[in-house]
């Protein structure tokens, strides 16, 4: 033997996980999401994701390139963020709004902080909340299901199931919110879809359901409570879509189980108060916005106890 | 998953935290052990155990016999070292541990004879401070890989009641088949040593603990247990790395928890290593001492992965050859485990009493994952059979925050290398941790 051997300390033994697997099983359970806003909203809703994607792919690549850092498009956490981003827009935004969301996303959110890991809100929700701000009117244009909109011409504008309920008109259907035949945004609709995508990341342990049960269960009692359907707040807005996928981003959520089950629980009281109470129709987005700020402040509260700990010795004859 | 560690489970085996599914990569379980004859030279390294280095009793030049002692020790925590070939001592000079200590090592040229000692007869065995004495006599160290003398570990004051002894044949490190061998190789020796172990020290009863993915060694074990009235219980534990770590160990098989800067001692259990106890119970009978070990020659390196029972002091190159030699070119030399192993420099270096597998990896097992930035998915969090946070101690230790070390129980870590192992970034946790560990002991703040 005369080769020259590599010298590290332990474990000589990596699992394989890497990020950008994790990255793809996340995609893949986006992808029912994804086809059911195409089958509801025609094919704009593709092109809307298009575009989101690659200005999010695009602005991760230059950003790091001018800030002299390693390339990262290849771990596919932008893909996922311009996925969400679209999922969070109606199918009849502009499409030079669609591309600003992704570039205020990926550039001010997630890059100026520091890159994967270091943002400390949601990309894709901070950069919803700041198209909202910024152009109120495309950011509420909803479009009729089964319209087939493609240019702005074609829009059918309507009410979402929220904003209607605020008012009292909305009759219940609770097949149409089920499978995603309302107004809405485009990826939050379908919740048989989101349900799916949330059981297949379930299954591969890419998230763990302490969060979407403690946020789903804080709105089911809050609003059976207050005297409100509780099913009816579950299925409409963007809450199954924020529950699943938003609240449970790694990098805005807490570390540890008893963190996870205070943002869920912490999630789920300001949504319901702000729907209930607010003078928005929907809260999802501020309210898991508002919880991630305050990760840092959970993490520090809720220190994981090292087996062992304050344990007491036995046998002393 | 959900709620996990808020459920305690109340049947066997019990819950433990965390751990992680590693590939288990036995293939050489089913396959006898092949004995190695001796090879011309053996080098005796002083250090064969956790605690004092030996000083050697030999000079250059002495001739000795299978099982003289060589060096020894009159510091407590230590074991003598016997010479496991007869010949003569051509050299004693100073060598390089894995671990990077430097210790004698002493150098004997076999003359092929094997003479055993004149001094070797089966030890008067009666009381509990025999016991004691022989485990000294024997040479004996904790054969799992610490190498924590036995003697130290048996000796326990009497206002310790102990009413468990756990036996470890978890085996959970990937490979790694030597102690599956002992339990089915060496099976009335196992069962002879707990039954003599159980009587001294007045132990009520007896656990032999094995990871379930040894279906052979549990029903040669548990046939065993069946033909004798005595107390023994075997536990089969989920194949869950790290589950023979020994605080992970006694919670699993009975439900007790070492606290924090305790022994098992503490909560009234003794856990020993299965090889251990089967090399002790020999002793008792033929008073040969710790001379030889069986060990694991595996890795993707390897033309004939097997197990080999080799002289202690054979040097590794000699052992692989004789398990015809490198298959492809190794990139990776280990001693022990692919989770705990330590890698050498190159393959001149002998085995030890408490190495139990040599390991040699391809270009392709030896390359781990290029570093990226943590993505805080808490995997490392949930891995930790310690309930730790590696992340953060990670970060706390690039920024040398003493006091947040401390307060994150940064001592606590046994090193298992689960958070690591799953990292998605790959980022190396418990290197950090282990420099943690370190920082904190240079500036005298390690006690919990």
């Amino acid at each position: 033997m005369n080769s020259k051997l590599y010298v590290s300390s332990s474990p000589h033994l990596h699992s394989g996980i890497t990020i950008s697997k994790i990255m793809l099983d996340v995609i893949i359970a986006l992808i029912p999401a994804l086809v059911a806003s195409v089958i509801i909203f025609g094919i704009r809703a593709l092109i809307v994701i298009l575009v989101t994607v690659l200005s999010c792919v695009t602005s991760e690549y230059i950003s790091r390139k001018l800030m002299k850092r390693d390339n990262t498009i290849y771990d596919l956490s932008a893909v996922v963020t311009g996925i969400l981003l679209a999922f969070n827009l109606p199918v009849s935004i502009n499409l030079a709004i669609a591309a600003f969301g992704g570039i205020a996303a990926i550039v001010v959110v997630k890059q100026m902080f520091g890159g994967i890991g270091q943002n400390f809100v949601n990309p894709a929700l901070a950069a919803r909340i700041i198209l909202v701000a910024s152009f109120p009117t495309a950011m509420s244009t909803w479009s009729k299901p089964f319209t087939n909109t493609f240019s702005k011409a074609d829009i059918i504008t309507t009410a979402t199931p929220l904003s209607k309920a605020v008012v009292g008109t909305y009759d219940k259907n609770y097949f149409d919110l089920f499978f995603g035949i309302r107004p809405g945004c485009m990826g939050e609709i379908c919740a048989a879809a989101l349900i799916l995508g949330g059981i297949y990341l379930l299954i591969r342990k890419i998230i763990t359901p302490t969060i979407p049960i403690c946020y789903i269960g804080t709105v089911f009692i809050l609003t059976l409570i207050l005297g409100k359907d509780p099913i009816f707040h579950i299925l409409s807005g963007g809450l199954l879509l924020g529950a699943i996928f938003m609240a449970t981003d790694y990098t805005t959520s807490p570390l540890t189980f008893k963190g996870k089950v205070i943002f869920g629980i912490g999630c789920g009281i300001l949504t319901v108060l702000i729907r209930l109470y607010g003078a928005l129709p929907e809260g999802v987005s501020f309210s898991i916005i508002l919880m991630n700020i305050l990760v840092p402040h959970i993490e520090k509260l809720t220190i994981t106890k090292p087996f062992g700990k304050g344990g007491k010795s036995i046998g002393k004859a | 998953m959900f709620l996990t560690g808020y459920f305690k489970s109340s049947s066997l085996p019990f819950r433990t935290r965390g751990g992680v599914k590693v590939p288990h990569e036995k293939s050489t379980a089913l396959e006898k052990t092949v004995v190695m004859p001796a090879p011309k030279q053996v080098v005796i390294t002083t250090l064969q155990h956790i605690g004092a280095p030996c000083v050697p009793v030999v000079k250059t030049g002495d001739s000795v016999k299978v099982g003289d002692i060589i060096a020894d020790s009159d510091k407590f925590i230590s074991a003598p070292i016997h010479s496991s070939v007869s010949g003569t001592i051509s050299k004693i000079s100073k060598i390089i541990m894995p671990d990077g200590a430097k210790v004698d090592a002493i150098y004997i040229e076999s003359d092929g004879l094997g003479e055993l000692s004149t001094k070797i007869k089966p030890p008067k065995l009666e009381t509990k401070e025999n016991l004691i004495k022989i485990a000294r006599e024997s040479g004996l160290v904790g054969l799992g890989g610490a190498g924590f003398p036995t003697h130290v570990k048996l000796n326990v004051s009497d206002d310790k009641k102990i009413d468990t002894l756990i036996i470890n044949a978890a085996e959970c490190e990937p490979y790694i088949t030597s102690d599956n061998r002992a339990a089915i190789e060496d099976t009335s020796d196992v069962i002879s040593g707990i039954i003599t172990v159980k009587k001294m020290l007045k132990i009520d009863t007896a656990i032999i603990a094995v990871e379930d993915n040894k279906p052979h060694a549990i029903k040669m074990l548990q046939d065993a247990i069946n033909t004798q009235k005595e107390n023994i219980n075997l536990v089969k534990l989920k194949s869950r790395y790290p589950q023979g770590a020994e605080k992970v160990l006694i919670k699993a098989a009975s439900n007790r928890v070492v606290p924090i800067g305790k022994l098992p001692l503490d909560i009234g259990c003794i856990v020993m290593n299965i090889a251990s106890i089967a090399f002790l119970s020999k002793y008792i009978r033929n008073g040969i001492p710790l001379i030889e070990k069986r060990i694991t020659i595996a890795g993707s390196a390897i033309k004939k992965p097997q197990n080999v029972t080799a002289l202690i002091g054979t040097p590794i190159s000699e052992i692989i050859k004789f398990c015809g030699g490198y298959k492809t070119e190794p990139k990776k030399i280990l001693m022990g485990g692919p989770m705990m192993g330590i890698a050498l420099l190159d393959d001149t270096f002998p085995i030890l009493k408490n190495t139990n597998a040599i390991l040699a990896l391809d270009e392709n097992d030896a390359i781990l994952p290029e570093t990226q930035d943590c993505i805080r998915c808490g995997k490392c969090i949930e891995s930790c059979p310690m309930g730790l946070m590696p992340t953060l101690i990670e970060s706390n230790v690039n920024s040398k925050d003493l006091k947040e070390l401390q307060k994150l129980d940064t001592m606590n870590c046994m090193e298992c290398g689960c958070c690591s192992f799953i990292c998605p970034s790959g980022r190396p946790l418990v290197q950090a941790i282990r420099l943690g560990k370190k920082l904190l002991k240079d500036n005298n703040i390690s006690k919990p």
